[in-house]
């Protein structure tokens, strides 16, 4: 029995093949990070996934099966998918405030007093409404 | 919830599995006969005693919510075999960074208008004259939001195959919206 088996391999008191299929992704050194994976997908399960996958995506479908275990152990209830429905909540409040934020933007813009000259003596006041942003400008209409 | 340990519908759990549905089965309210594609993707993913064992660590008022949390999980794993939820979640993640720019950007700018300053980041805005000689002022509304309703766009083309995930704790089932192909990128806890 070799001294280098991997994580595996040492979990289940067994021998390390050369071509082991989780020795390249359970190092002896992180015995944990094989135990969280097991926990949840089983190693069956995780070699059988691992067997599908093509050798250059081992590695980040390892990582990804490690995160998602341990959130479900974090959380059994909801796992990763709790965490989703958060970032989901987070996006509509997010674009809610955001389309706020617009919306007063285009209001405040929409609605500027324009400070007009006091009109001197004998100048008629018909200036007051020189500016109607409601009426003049046919692209206002887009904000309604 | 469905109860399928009856006499003549097994639930889909015992159904594929090939084998008695007892009075009991604790597959039976979660697994109802009419959706055997959750099971099987369940049990490809998991496989039936890692879902017994962590069912049975839950309170049962919390394992429905358990159930379709890990179909959920299962089917996108399925249909991403390399990155599952955690695709999902990077994505979600950065258009959450996304916003949140943005979203500090309009504030500034909101209050930077509210006290009477134009925004910089609002080239589009007409300047205010006083109004001795009649004029009309110049008023460009091109794409103050940002184009077209630029803000309520899809987020830019991304190789994640669920763009459109929605899940609710409350819901009884996951819906599923998007497709493609599968992207890269892992969140960290």
């Amino acid at each position: 029995m070799t001294s280098t088996r991997c994580a595996v391999c040492k979990y289940f008191r067994r021998r390390c093949p050369p071509d082991c299929i989780f020795s390249p992704h359970f190092l002896n050194d992180n015995p944990q990070r094989f135990t969280c994976v097991h926990k949840i997908y089983g190693a069956s399960n995780l070699g059988k996934l691992l067997q599908e996958t093509p050798m250059q995506l081992r590695a980040d479908t390892i990582e990804s099966l490690y995160y998602e275990a341990k959130c479900r152990i974090q959380d059994p209830v909801y796992g990763c998918a709790g965490i989703i429905w958060s970032l989901h909540q987070q996006i509509q409040i997010a674009q809610s405030q955001l389309a706020r934020a617009r919306a007063e933007i285009a209001f405040l813009d929409a609605n500027v007093v324009v400070a007009e000259p006091t009109p001197s003596p004998g100048e008629p006041v018909v200036q007051q409404n020189g500016v109607d942003y409601g009426l003049d400008d046919p692209y206002d209409f887009w904000f309604y | 919830m469905a109860s399928s340990s009856s006499y003549n519908s097994p639930c889909a759990a015992c159904k594929f599995l090939r084998r008695k549905c007892m009075p009991g089965c604790i597959f039976a309210p979660y697994f109802p006969p009419e959706e055997p594609q959750k099971f099987a993707n369940v049990h490809k993913i998991f496989g039936a005693s890692n879902v017994t064992k962590l069912l049975n660590d839950i309170m049962p008022h919390q394992r429905e919510d358990a159930v379709n949390s890990l179909a959920y999980e299962a089917e996108a794993r399925v249909r991403d075999p390399v990155y599952g939820c955690v695709g999902a979640i990077s994505f979600l993640q950065r258009q959450v960074d996304r916003l949140q720019k943005e979203l500090d950007a309009t504030n500034a700018d909101l209050i930077r208008y509210a006290c009477n300053e134009v925004p910089s980041g609002l080239p589009h805005l007409s300047s205010i004259q006083p109004i001795t000689p009649p004029q009309n002022p110049t008023r460009r509304f091109g794409d103050i939001d940002g184009g077209g309703g630029g803000f309520y766009q899809s987020p830019p083309s991304f190789p994640y195959p669920y763009a459109n995930y929605q899940w609710n704790p409350s819901n009884s089932g996951g819906n599923f919206g998007g497709g493609g192909g599968g992207g890269g990128g892992q969140g960290n806890i």
